[in-house]
């Protein structure tokens, strides 16, 4: 697909144009060539494409008994953080949209609060803090859990608010005209139709909560991240070989759930059980055309 | 409460050390995110097929990964050294993990950016002769970037908050001094979180404020 | 619906609490939770084949099995530095045998049985670097050490915060510090010894240890504060240990040629 921003700024080009940019072409292709040469000679120079550095990774029980183990704690925190932030996204961002201050106030406190502060403060708030002042006993899986949830929870609210607000309000008025009770127009007429708003930037934002996880390497959570930059290159002193493998295992996990955000979004988009435009997650940049993975900033 | 005053040149240290990483991986991702939206945009489909691949690749990686791997792969792949001192030395690894990863938001926004230029802007920047490099410096990045305040100060914000992550390799910014500071006063572990807490708070709400300010000063009136 | 709405949230809250004790691991369940350093060969390292290798390893398995815990019932979980006193504390381990220095400071939060071995803060350099040979040399050279760790706050100690800046970088963990020595972006790692020699036996030819031990370092094992009980009996187990030649035995299959520095079990302190 084509997009707008690529064939507006120039027009299409003649011969001698066609000419320049075979040249320049030519010229990108050597700089770049020459540059991932200098790079590859520079591992080699320093002893890091020795093939005892990289064969681990063809070995079965390496995958299966030290970067499987790490993949699946990665996923489970991620799932379960997903599980219970979404139903707290829902709470806080139907919360923020109440008629009533003593709800509608705390839980933009929360939202903004949860918002604004770094997700690796909370973690090790929850990690270093938990039971120092409540005496609960915190694994790295719960403090990675509890500061994931409660940061996506709140950027989930704001989601679920625009997603409501992107409701039409003639949907409602003729809810209410029709005889409906506030928490009927909530739950019959506003909900359905903001959820297939919102679901594409739901999921974007849970590829944002996968890729976060990582954060637990920092509290020894044993996910992947700590299986490729510590229990790895403690075998096979492989630090750079096995953190660029571990980098190519996440971002093809993300680029498959990014592609179904993706798929989501055509959908929804296509869909008409709404009245609501989709809404993006708050500070996603979305380009037209744009490959799927991370669209929210982080 | 008593700890959070005796700690406070130590914290005020620690959010000195948070802005100036900011700052700087800030300013480069700026620049780095501008040549890669212009990349993006360019004639040349080897160039747009690199901006592509950049933007793909860093925004798919944990920014853990990202710092990690500059602290510890660059210096050694690429020699990399900046200072005698290496606190000084770790600092700069992680501005530029910092800003390789921020640079692939700021070029997205910026592509958005351009996206909302009128395609007429562009056709007629076209017609009085002007070159793609013309059309994009005279023309269309003046525009675009007005457009896009607002998502700069999101990225920024994001920014802020992630240089955090420079704790991974052992830069005492207020992250890593607060986990120091808990072990060391470990009954007063929730002034001290308040306090950092505050601490970003003061950072981050009036940049969102002085960004939307800015946005609405600087959109272009069609 | 306020009501309804409230409930929700209690319900959620519920489940976050219900969430944080029940992946709490700890004790009961017939299970022993041992906590051990994932990336420290030699003394606690967790191998491709899933199995955990290591001193520490040796020693809790068999002060396990003098508890009554068959090999099926242990489960051992990474403790990186600075969680081994929290995971303790909080009951997510029954103990921890991973480096784990007896100091006063530590005693005040946690108990110490043991000691198991005696070791000391040494100094790991390339081996083709001559110019280091004790702590007064690390004046003037770059250092790498481990968040966390005792080792690094020795020096800063001795040399001052200035030297901090300017000498010290401090990474997740002391494998992470090996290819910045290999690479010379530092010139030393200042450590245990026996961290040391775990790595670099692992690495034969390429590194130095210097052998001037400059503190004295008894690893015990960790567990909750004043559990007197069990502090005996694993007292009684490592005796056990050091008496039937196994303690032996595990010094030489993990250290190598390095198992010369350890050759007497130490005494136990009843403290």
């Amino acid at each position: 697909m084509s997009t707008r921003s690529t064939d507006i700024l120039y027009d299409a080009p003649g011969p001698r144009a066609r000419a320049r940019n075979t040249v320049l072409t030519v010229v990108v292709v050597v700089v770049a060539l020459l540059a991932a040469y200098t790079m590859v000679a520079k591992l080699g120079e320093k002893n890091q494409l020795d093939p005892a550095l990289w064969t681990p990774f063809l070995r079965g029980d390496v995958w299966i008994n030290l970067i499987v183990p790490g993949l699946l704690n990665t996923l489970s925190a991620a799932l379960v953080a997903s599980l219970i932030a979404v139903p707290f996204g829902f709470v806080l961002g139907i919360g923020r949209l109440s008629d009533h201050a003593l709800i509608r106030v705390p839980a933009g406190v929360v939202v903004e609060f949860f918002r604004a502060i770094p997700l690796l403060i909370m973690i090790f708030a929850v990690m270093y803090g938990g039971s120092a002042v409540f005496g609960l006993t915190v694994t790295p899986f719960a403090a990675v859990v509890v500061g994931l949830v409660l940061y996506n929870g709140s950027v989930l609210a704001e989601i679920v608010r625009a997603g409501i607000q992107a409701v039409p309000r003639g949907q409602s008025e003729a809810a209410y005209a029709v005889g409906l009770r506030k928490g009927q127009v909530m739950r019959m007429i506003l909900l359905p139709q903001a959820v297939t708003a919102m679901m594409p930037a739901i999921v974007s934002q849970l590829v944002v909560l996968l890729k976060d996880t990582a954060l637990g390497f920092i509290v020894s959570f044993e996910d992947l991240l700590n299986a490729g930059a510590r229990v790895l290159p403690s075998n096979f002193n492989n630090l750079i070989p096995s953190v660029i493998v571990i980098a190519v295992v996440y971002i093809i996990i993300n680029l498959v759930v990014g592609a179904v955000a993706t798929w989501l979004e055509r959908r929804s988009r296509r869909s008409r059980k709404t009245t609501a435009t989709p809404v993006e997650p708050p500070g996603a940049i979305v380009v037209a055309g744009t490959t799927p993975g991370v669209s929210a900033v982080d | 409460m008593q700890a959070l005053l005796d700690e406070f040149p130590v914290i005020l240290n620690a959010f000195w050390l948070t802005i100036r990483l900011t700052l700087a991986s800030g300013a480069a991702a700026l620049v780095l995110g501008t040549i890669l939206a212009a990349m993006r945009v360019s004639p040349l489909p080897v160039l747009r097929g690199i901006g592509t691949a950049y933007v793909n690749i860093l925004r798919n990686t944990p920014l853990t990964l990202v710092i990690v791997f500059c602290g510890l792969g660059l210096g050694l792949v690429l020699d990399v050294s900046f200072s005698t001192s290496l606190s000084t030395n770790y600092l700069w690894l992680s501005i530029i993990g910092l800003s390789a990863y921020t640079a692939a938001f700021v070029c997205e926004a910026i592509r958005s950016g351009i996206n909302t230029v009128p395609v007429g802007q562009a056709e007629a920047a076209r017609a009085i002769g002007l070159t793609f490099s013309q059309n994009l410096r005279l023309i269309v990045l003046p525009q675009a970037l007005r457009a896009v305040v607002a998502p700069l100060g999101s990225i920024l914000i994001a920014l802020t908050k992630n240089t955090t992550i420079a704790a991974a390799i052992g830069v005492t910014e207020a992250s890593l001094t607060m986990k120091t500071l808990f072990e060391a006063h470990g009954d007063a572990v929730v002034p001290i979180f308040f306090g950092f807490a505050l601490g970003f708070l003061v950072l981050t709400l009036p940049t969102g404020l002085l960004f939307t300010w800015l946005s609405r000063r600087l959109a272009v009136v069609r | 619906m306020r009501v309804k709405r409230a409930g929700t949230v209690l319900v959620a809250v519920a489940a976050m609490v219900a969430g944080l004790t029940a992946c709490g691991g700890g004790s009961g369940g017939g299970k022993f939770v041992v906590g051990i350093k994932f990336d420290q060969p030699g003394l606690g390292q967790k191998q491709p084949d899933g199995s955990f290798k290591g001193f520490d390893v040796d020693v809790a398995r068999y002060v396990a099995k003098e508890l009554g815990y068959q090999d099926n019932q242990i489960e051992f979980k990474e403790a990186i530095s600075a969680n081994r006193e929290p995971f303790i504390q909080q009951g997510q381990v029954n103990i921890v045998a991973a480096t784990y220095s007896i100091t006063d400071d530590r005693k005040k939060k946690i108990s110490f049985a043991g000691p198991y071995l005696i070791t000391g803060q040494d100094v790991l350099t390339r081996a083709d670097d001559t110019t280091i040979n004790g702590e007064e040399d690390l004046r003037n050279k770059k250092v790498c050490g481990a968040q966390g760790s005792s080792s690094p706050k020795r020096l800063v100690d001795k040399f001052g915060e200035a030297w901090k800046s300017q000498y010290l970088i401090e990474q997740q963990g002391y494998g992470a510090c090996l290819p910045l020595l290999e690479n010379k972006q530092v010139d030393a790692i200042s450590t245990d010894a026996t961290i040391l020699a775990g790595f670099a036996t692992q690495s034969p030819g390429k590194f130095r240890l210097v052998g001037k031990p400059f503190s004295e370092e008894k690893y015990g094992i960790g567990l909750k504060l004043d559990d007197k009980d069990t502090r005996e009996k694993i007292n009684k187990a490592l005796e056990k240990m050091f008496a039937d030649g196994s303690w032996k035995k595990a010094v030489d299959a993990n250290f190598g040629e390095f198992g010369k520095f350890f050759t007497t079990p130490p005494a136990i302190e009843r403290y």
